[in-house]
């Protein structure tokens, strides 16, 4: 699945750079864009393609703060499977619409059994038990061990140079918040 | 559907649920949107602008697939103990390359994701985070993506 990192010119990263911080709110935004750094309408809008279609930009629209919207429980749900069983309980757990990732992460023993890792989001963190107890019972997780991580603040919200889609755990700011 | 989601009109709930599928790249992509979503320009763009006033949408931008670009990222925790907890917060938050940080109620207190525009320099990224705060930076990449939900309809 890996794929060859795309080449980026320098106009590229300016470019990458500039979108970052979000496309303005005017009726011709990738021209104010462009104003911004020196380059025409045109060449902003191919070299906004070419990184679409690349698949450098998973997705390029708006990004909601789930919290406001509602949700403010967020869990980190780990489970320690047997390695033989994780792609079925995976597949199993990515069907449920409140849970916005899951992924196999390495085990750090003996500190950290676990070694898939699901979000949960929901509107209270009794609603979130609820719904883990849903997916424990629909998908038989009786005999995996798990632990339940709510968070209890959030110190730091993409301030980075890329906000990834993937770690974390707004959905979709799912992907800000997110978690990780 | 949460309380603050019953608030939005009918309209705002379409802008969101819409223009979180994506923005299209033409020279007026917001009489583009305009248009789909039966409005007028002006009219979305002062939605859109009322709705970041409000806080319920951040901003309109990319989710990058930053493998792709020749970077990385990955989850990281740490082990706090609780008396030094916003020190050392305040330690990891400084490093640019980290995104997120969330608090959870754990011995692994503190997870945050750090990205790297070079793949390269993440060993060395944990390691300084490692150095600053004096604790072992447990380190967690993903290494199978089963689900990964990159909408939220309200």
């Amino acid at each position: 699945m890996k794929m060859h990192p795309l080449k980026l010119d320098d106009r590229d990263r300016a470019l990458v750079a500039l979108i970052q911080k979000g496309l303005p709110l005017v009726p011709r935004p990738y021209a104010e864009l462009g104003r911004r750094i020196g380059m025409a309408e045109d060449e902003v809008m191919q070299r906004m393609d070419k990184l679409r279609l690349s698949g450098a930009i998973k997705r390029f629209g708006v990004i909601v703060r789930h919290r406001e919207l509602g949700y403010r429980a967020n869990a980190m749900v780990v489970w320690d499977v047997p390695e033989a069983e994780i792609a079925e309980l995976g597949n199993c757990l990515a069907r449920y619409p409140f849970i916005t990732l899951c992924y196999r992460r390495p085990r750090r023993l003996p500190h950290w059994p676990y070694n898939l890792f699901t979000m949960i989001h929901g509107q209270s963190r009794a609603a979130v038990c609820g719904k883990l107890a849903q997916v424990i019972g629909e998908c038989g997780l009786d005999d995996i061990p798990h632990e339940i991580l709510f968070s209890r603040r959030r110190f730091k919200q993409c301030g980075a140079r890329y906000c990834t889609a993937g770690e974390t755990v707004e959905p979709a700011r799912t992907h800000e918040e997110a978690t990780a | 559907m949460t309380a603050a989601m019953q608030e939005l009109s009918a309209l705002d709930r379409s802008i969101i649920n819409r223009l979180q599928d994506g923005i299209p790249v033409c020279a007026a992509p917001y009489a583009e949107l305009a248009a789909e979503l039966g409005t007028d320009e002006t009219t979305l763009l002062q939605r859109l602008r009322a709705l970041k006033g409000a806080g319920y949408l951040s901003r309109i931008g990319p989710m990058y697939n930053v493998e792709r670009m020749g970077g990385a990222f990955t989850l990281a925790a740490l082990r706090v103990p609780e008396a030094r907890f916003d020190e050392v917060a305040g330690i990891v938050n400084a490093f640019p390359e980290v995104a997120h940080n969330y608090r959870r109620d754990h011995a692994f207190n503190m997870w945050f994701v750090v990205a790297v525009a070079d793949a390269e320099a993440m060993d060395s990224v944990l390691s300084r985070i490692k150095a600053a705060t004096g604790l072992e930076v447990y380190n967690f990449p993903k290494q199978e993506e089963f689900y990964l939900r990159l909408k939220f309809d309200v």
